[in-house]
C-alpha cells in the first residue's frame, strides 16, 4: 500500500486535502512511538481513523461559517444604517435603493442569527453602539465616497460567501447561503450602476485602481495567522490562511485548477477568441478565504 | 442519421435514434413482407420521438444543464447585438455586448468542461434556442425577454450548485464563480427595464433570499424556445 499515492489521488479530488492533514498533524503524533506509527501506517484501520479525523468538520463547524456570514451581514447592516442616517443620499431612487438594500441586510442578519442558534451555536451580535458594527469614524462625508464603501462591502460579501460555500456542501445551509450570496451580487450590481461603473467586476473599475479600495479586488493578505475570531460577544473558528494558495484576484483569467489539474487560460484555452480579457475576467467572480476577508486590509479593517 | 460524435448523454440519445431506426427499418421490412404476403395495405411504423433529449445523470448532466442555459442566453444576447431595436440606447447596447461576451465565455467554458478537445458536438446540429416568440424589435421587448431569461438562469444556480457530488471540485467551483455573475446580469437587466428593480419582491423572499427555480421549472420555462426538442431533466440528481 502506497500511502502517499493515496494522498495524491485524494488531492486530485479534494485540493484542500493537504491542508486537512497539516492541520491535523496531531493525529500522527498522538499515535505513539515511531515504530508504532510505522506499524499502524500499514493498517487500514489507521487510514480510516486518519481520514475520519481529517474530514470530520476539519475546517469549521457550520456554526462557525454562519457566524462568519453573520459578522459580515452585521457590518453591512450597520454601515447602511449610518449611510442613511448621514443624510447625504439624494431623495428618490437613490434613497429607495439603499433602503431596500438595508432591509435585505437586516433580514439576512435575522436569518443567520436564528440559523446559528438552530445549529446549536451562540450568534455574534452587534448594535449601533456595541459589538460588530461599522467604524463610524471611517464613514466618509460625501455621498459619492460613502457609495464607494457600499460597493466594496457588497463585492467583498459576494467573494466571502463564495469562499465558504464548499464547506457547507451536504448541509441544508448551502442553498440558503447561495440564495443570500446571489442577493449580495444583485446589490453589488446596483451600487455599481449607481456609481456609473459596470455592474460586474471589471478590469477598468475605478476602485480596483484606487489605493484606498483596491485590496478588495486583489489576492492574499500580508500575513495572517488567525484561526479564532473573538467578535460580537462570542468566538468562532476560521480556517487558517493558506499563503501557498491565496485566492485569485478578480482580474484572474485562469479557471479550473484542482489538485494537480492545471488551470485553463480563458482568453485562449476554450476555443473562442471573440471576447476580451476584460470579458474573461468579468465572467467569473472570485472567492476570498475567511482570513483574507477579515484581514484589516479588507472588511476586518472596517469594524469598529 | 448524422454521424455526430455525441458525448454520453447525446450518444445515448443518438443511439436511441439509431436503435429506433434499426428497429423501425426491421419492422418496416417485416411490414413489407407481411404486406407482400398478405395484403396490399401499408403501415407506417410509429417513430420514437427523435427530439426527446435526456440530460445525463450525474455531474456532467448538471454541466449540460448550465450549458443549455448559457446557449439560450448567448443566442438571445447575440441577436440583440446583431439587430438592436432603434430605441435601445448606446449605453444599453454596450451592456448587451458585455452580456453576450460573458455568456460566450460561460458557454465555451462549460463546453470545455464537457469535452476538453472541443471535437465533440454537444447538441444536435439543428438544436437552437428559438427567438421567434420574443418581441425583439423594440427596446421594451428586448429588455422583457432579457429579464425573463436572466432572472430564470440566476434563479437556477442556487439549486443547481448543491446537486454536484463532492468529487467534482473544478466544475462546482467554476459554476459557483459564474453564479454571482448571473445575479449581477439579472440585476443590470432589471435596472434597465425598471430602474431600482434589481432585487424586487418578485425575485426575493421576505428573508432576503433569492427565489429559486428547480431544473424542471427552468426547462419547463425554456421548453417553448427549445421546441421541437424536448429536454428531460429526469436523470439529474434530486431534487430536480
Amino acid at each position: 500500500m502506497n500511502f502517499f499515492n493515496i494522498i495524491d489521488l485524494l488531492a486530485e479530488a479534494d485540493p484542500d486535502v493537504l491542508d486537512r492533514f497539516s492541520s491535523r498533524r496531531a493525529v500522527f503524533s498522538s499515535l505513539g512511538t515511531v515504530a508504532q506509527r510505522a506499524a499502524l501506517a500499514t493498517s487500514p484501520l489507521f487510514l480510516g481513523a486518519l481520514f475520519q479525523k481529517a474530514y470530520a468538520g476539519t475546517a469549521s463547524l457550520p456554526t462557525d461559517i454562519l457566524n462568519y456570514a453573520l459578522t459580515l451581514e452585521l457590518l453591512e447592516a450597520d454601515f447602511y444604517r449610518q449611510f442613511l442616517a448621514a443624510g447625504q443620499i439624494p431623495a428618490g431612487a437613490a434613497t429607495d435603493a439603499i433602503t431596500v438594500i438595508k432591509t435585505h441586510e437586516d433580514v439576512h442578519v435575522d436569518y443567520l442569527h436564528k440559523a446559528v442558534i438552530a445549529a446549536g451555536g451562540t450568534p455574534v451580535t452587534g448594535s449601533a453602539t456595541a459589538g460588530i458594527r461599522f467604524n463610524p469614524s471611517l464613514l466618509p462625508a460625501t455621498y459619492a465616497d460613502q457609495l464607494k464603501y457600499a460597493q466594496v462591502l457588497e463585492d467583498t460579501g459576494v467573494r466571502a460567501y463564495k469562499g465558504r460555500a464548499a464547506e457547507l456542501i451536504g448541509t441544508d445551509l448551502l442553498t440558503p447561503v447561495l440564495q443570500i450570496h446571489s442577493i449580495e451580487a444583485r446589490h453589488a450590481a446596483h451600487i455599481r450602476t449607481m456609481r456609473g461603473q459596470q455592474p460586474w467586476v471589471s478590469l477598468g473599475d475605478d476602485l480596483a485602481a484606487d489605493a484606498s479600495y483596491k485590496a478588495a479586488y486583489t489576492s492574499g493578505v500580508a500575513s495572517s495567522t488567525k484561526t479564532v475570531m473573538a467578535l460580537g460577544g462570542t468566538t468562532y473558528g476560521i480556517p487558517s490562511y493558506n499563503p501557498a494558495r491565496p485566492s485569485p484576484p478578480e482580474s484572474n483569467l485562469q479557471q479550473g485548477a484542482a489538485g494537480t489539474k492545471p488551470a485553463v487560460l480563458i482568453t485562449t484555452g476554450i476555443g473562442s477568441i471573440t471576447y476580451t480579457a476584460d470579458d474573461a475576467a468579468a465572467a467569473f467572480d472570485e472567492p476570498l478565504q475567511a482570513a483574507e476577508v477579515l484581514d484589516s486590509s479588507r472588511a476586518g479593517g472596517l469594524l469598529a | 442519421m448524422s454521424d455526430h460524435s455525441f458525448l454520453p448523454a447525446w450518444r445515448e440519445q443518438s443511439l436511441g435514434r439509431r436503435v429506433f431506426l434499426r428497429v423501425s427499418a426491421a419492422s418496416a421490412a417485416s411490414v413489407a413482407l407481411i404486406a407482400a404476403g398478405c395484403t396490399d395495405t401499408t403501415t407506417t411504423p410509429t417513430p420514437a420521438d427523435p427530439y426527446q433529449l435526456a440530460l445525463p445523470a450525474g455531474d456532467s448532466g448538471l454541466v449540460y444543464y448550465a450549458y443549455l442555459m448559457a446557449l439560450a442566453q448567448t443566442t438571445l444576447y447575440q441577436k440583440v447585438v446583431d439587430a438592436p431595436p432603434t430605441d435601445l440606447t448606446t449605453a444599453e447596447r454596450a451592456v448587451f455586448a458585455d452580456l453576450r461576451d460573458h455568456e460566450v465565455v460561460h458557454k465555451q467554458t462549460l463546453g470545455y468542461l464537457l469535452d476538453t478537445t472541443g471535437a465533440t458536438q454537444l447538441v444536435p446540429t439543428d438544436f437552437a434556442f428559438n427567438l421567434t416568440k420574443f418581441t425583439l424589435s423594440t427596446r421594451a421587448g428586448v429588455l422583457a425577454a432579457a429579464q425573463q431569461i436572466a432572472d430564470l438562469v440566476a434563479a437556477a444556480y442556487p439549486v443547481l450548485l448543491p446537486l454536484f457530488t463532492t468529487s467534482s471540485v473544478p466544475q462546482r467551483t467554476i459554476l459557483l464563480k459564474m453564479s454571482s455573475v448571473q445575479a449581477r446580469q439579472a440585476a443590470a437587466v432589471r435596472d434597465m427595464l425598471m430602474p431600482g428593480s434589481f432585487a424586487n419582491s418578485d425575485v426575493v423572499d421576505s428573508a432576503g433570499q433569492l427565489l429559486t427555480k428547480t431544473p424542471t421549472e427552468v426547462m419547463t420555462a425554456l421548453a417553448p424556445y427549445f421546441a421541437p426538442y424536448v429536454i428531460s431533466v429526469a436523470s439529474l440528481a434530486v431534487p430536480v
